[in-house]
């Protein structure tokens, strides 16, 4: 319980401090979207990670969330409301709810692929009926508003990007307790059995279907207030924050970071969000390395990038994590060179003009001597790298079997196979 | 009026029957090996981008051959490096590799190709009007489409249903165990089929490319239909495919076709609303707007109503 309390008030502290190292106003821009970006995340793995529901179709929440909350701004710029913006998440968050109570009372009679089916049509259902109902959506141009109107809150009235980072840290914060709780409460505990095994959770006498809908429902919620907190950051929403494409982007979000971590859905939005914006800035490609990032992470990290980490765990109880450390430098080295040629083909090939510098080396994207250089390179850092390997599954058995002082290794060990 | 009707069939009919090549694949592989392939659509452009690529060097009907094969060998490296891999994952990574499958192959077609539609064309041979009925003219080109689909579909339920092939197919869907007992390779089998449904696909983009246009959007615009489509039909159904690709072509042009709407509704009912109702939106709509939502608007319906689609057999 301590324990648990300690990472909490780290993440807080974390959360205080960060804006105050990194204080340029582009950084603070990132770290609201990460905060906006783990709020949503996380309320998708309440469906996925949680609940075993697959969707395709939850920006839904999210962004019929944020419409609601810019028309709360609008309502509160014309004086016909009055309350603090620091409430507008809560408005995106209770519409989400009630959209999510509304779609999930049809749509989770079943999980798998009816679900998410469904999902996937109701998805494509709003985001083509946003363009049609002009009076609320905007259509293609959206909506917008004005955050400063509302009544100052302590004598912030949040024209400044830091005061609204501190705003969104502080319901990220707050959405974050509040959905790592709900994991532990029962509706949370049997929402994973539901996952595992519906009909053993019926034959104890729960409702799968209810379950779930609870599940939904909450997830609703959180996207919403997701939602809300993008529309009080960016002041506009249009049909592009819930169409398709932001929905399969919160999936890659929570995928690439673990789905079956709590932290997993953190890792993945603060990563995507880093690549999202630092790797735009140097290369128009980044979408394709976000593909192949994807991809890759399925075939060969199902867990995630937290679940990669999570590997070590075994070798770190057995006290062998430095016997990694020689194998893991021999095979990220050329692992390395091999990835920057890859890089620097694919950049290259796209390059304009006659000259294409990377990483300080001038190239000549015309030339033949050029293109055999980095097929050399590459070629024969792949080369070195397939050496590498056997040392590294070596290396990597040895660290997960237990060898010396066996009993109080398989203590520590005890449970984790 | 029935010339309206006329021309919307046969157009409701190109596009049932395009969107049935895709859908049997699809279908056929999900019957297969249990995975609703999000990729699928992305073959059909990759069809659309090679066949243009092609008819550079060697005009439209070479490319008509090579580019399927290409797709389809495209398919079945995806199926045997990628798929099988992820297989011991469970459904859920299936299902999100070829999610993200999609997602890359749009971004390579991006890279190879740029961003901008091809200027990919009907071969000059069938670029005449068929017949003109009532002043309108119907192209050679739609026919041809008419033509392939047709006999694809032909093609298919004979290899299906008549030959050895099909009939070990058939049975590796429902007993592989039995099926490998036998001598069969059926992890072969699985790629076969994948590569050909790939293939089909990328055949559907080869003669769709010049008339939908080749794009990088062109992937998403027809992906979630033909989702819908395998749905609706009742997942592993070829003949709900094909009935409901019918539907939704001929759904789908008739509403574009028509000119009613919520006002001529309202008007028969009698009722009228002020401008600046609060719904005002919704009382103006007509058919042609909201014809690419109903495609969607039948899924969710036949999901609630009927989960296991209109041919579909009940779920286990």
């Amino acid at each position: 319980m301590l324990r648990k309390s300690i990472v909490w008030i780290v993440f807080a502290i974390v959360l205080l401090v960060l804006p105050q190292i990194f204080t340029s106003i582009f950084s603070i821009s990132i770290f609201t979207q990460m905060t906006i970006a783990i709020v949503f995340a996380l309320s998708y793995n309440m469906l996925l990670g949680q609940g075993g529901m697959l969707s395709f179709g939850h920006a839904v929440y999210f962004g019929l969330g944020g419409f609601l909350a810019v028309h709360a701004l609008m309502m509160i710029e014309n004086e016909e409301m009055m309350f603090s913006v620091t409430l507008i998440p809560l408005v995106g968050g209770l519409f989400g709810l009630i959209a999510a109570l509304f779609i999930g009372s049809f749509s989770t009679h079943k999980a798998g692929t009816v679900f998410a089916m469904i999902s996937l049509g109701m998805g494509e259902l709003i985001a083509a009926s946003s363009l049609i109902l002009v009076s609320f959506f905007g259509g293609e141009a959206g909506v917008s508003g004005d955050r400063t109107y509302g009544p100052p809150f302590f004598g912030y009235d949040f024209a400044q990007g830091i005061e609204v980072y501190y705003l969104a840290a502080a319901w990220m914060f707050v959405a974050t307790l509040c959905m790592y709780l709900f994991t532990q409460t029962p509706a949370g505990r049997m929402a994973n059995a539901v996952r595992d095994n519906p009909e053993r959770a019926e034959f104890i006498g729960y409702s799968a279907r209810r379950v779930r809908f609870i599940s939904f429902a909450m997830a609703g919620f959180f996207a919403g207030i997701a939602g809300g907190l993008f529309a009080v950051n960016y002041e506009i929403l249009t049909e592009e924050n819930l169409n398709a494409a932001s929905s399969g982007r919160v999936l890659l979000m929570a995928y690439i970071g673990g789905l079956g971590f709590f932290i997993g859905p953190i890792v993945g939005a603060i990563v995507l969000t880093l690549i999202n914006s630092l790797l735009s800035n140097y290369t128009t490609l980044w979408m394709l390395y976000l593909g192949i990032l994807f991809v890759l992470t399925v075939m060969f990290l199902p867990r995630g990038l937290t679940g990669f980490l999570m590997m070590h765990r075994v070798p770190w109880h057995l006290g062998k994590l430095r016997l990694l450390a020689v194998p893991y430098t021999l095979t990220s080295m050329p692992g390395a060179v091999f990835l920057l040629g890859l890089v620097a083909m694919i950049e290259m090939s796209h390059a304009s003009g006659s000259e294409f510098v990377y990483l300080g080396i001038a190239l000549n994207p015309d030339g033949y001597g050029s293109w055999a250089f980095l097929l050399a390179v590459t070629g024969v850092a792949f080369y070195v790298l397939r050496l590498t390997l056997p040392r590294l599954r070596d290396a990597w058995s040895e660290a997960n079997t237990i060898t010396r002082k066996p009993d109080h290794a398989a203590k520590e060990s005890g449970g984790q196979s | 009026m029935i010339e309206v009707l006329i021309f919307a069939t046969l157009n409701g009919l190109v596009t049932g029957l395009l969107l049935f090549m895709l859908a049997s694949g699809l279908t056929l592989i999900f019957s297969m090996m249990g995975v609703l392939n999000f990729a699928h659509a992305s073959f059909y452009m990759l069809g659309a981008y090679f066949a243009y690529s092609i008819s550079l060097y060697t005009g439209f009907w070479p490319a008509l051959i090579i580019a399927p094969i290409l797709v389809g060998l495209v398919g079945a490296l995806v199926e045997r490096y990628g798929l099988r891999r992820v297989h011991k994952s469970g459904h859920v990574a299936e299902l999100i590799f070829t999610f993200g499958l999609a997602f890359l192959i749009e971004e390579a077609v991006q890279f190879f190709w740029g961003r901008s539609t091809m200027n990919y064309r009907s071969p000059d041979i069938l670029n005449f009007p068929l017949f003109t009925l009532f002043g309108q003219n119907f192209p050679a080109y739609k026919a041809f489409m008419i033509f392939i689909s047709v006999s694809i579909f032909i093609g298919l339920y004979y290899v299906l249903t008549r030959t050895r092939i099909g009939i070990i197919i058939q049975a590796a869907i429902t007993h592989p165990n039995t099926v490998a007992n036998l001598g069969h390779n059926v992890p072969f089998i699985f790629m076969a089929v994948f590569g050909a449904g790939s293939g089909l696909a990328g055949l559907a983009g080869v003669i769709a490319g010049p008339v939908l246009t080749t794009f990088p959007g062109m992937a998403v615009v027809l992906g979630s239909i033909v989702f819908v489509i395998v749905v609706i039909g009742g997942l592993g159904s070829l003949g709900g495919a094909l009935v409901a690709s019918l539907l939704i072509g001929l759904l789908q042009s008739y509403a574009i076709a028509s000119n009613l709407g919520m006002p001529d509704l309202l008007n028969l009912l009698g009722v009228s609303f002020a401008s600046d109702h609060p719904l005002n939106d919704i009382w103006r709509l007509t058919l042609p707007q909201i014809a690419p939502i109903l495609p969607f608007l039948l899924l969710v319906l036949v999901l609630i109503f009927r989960p296991s689609g209109l041919f579909g057999k009940r779920e286990s």
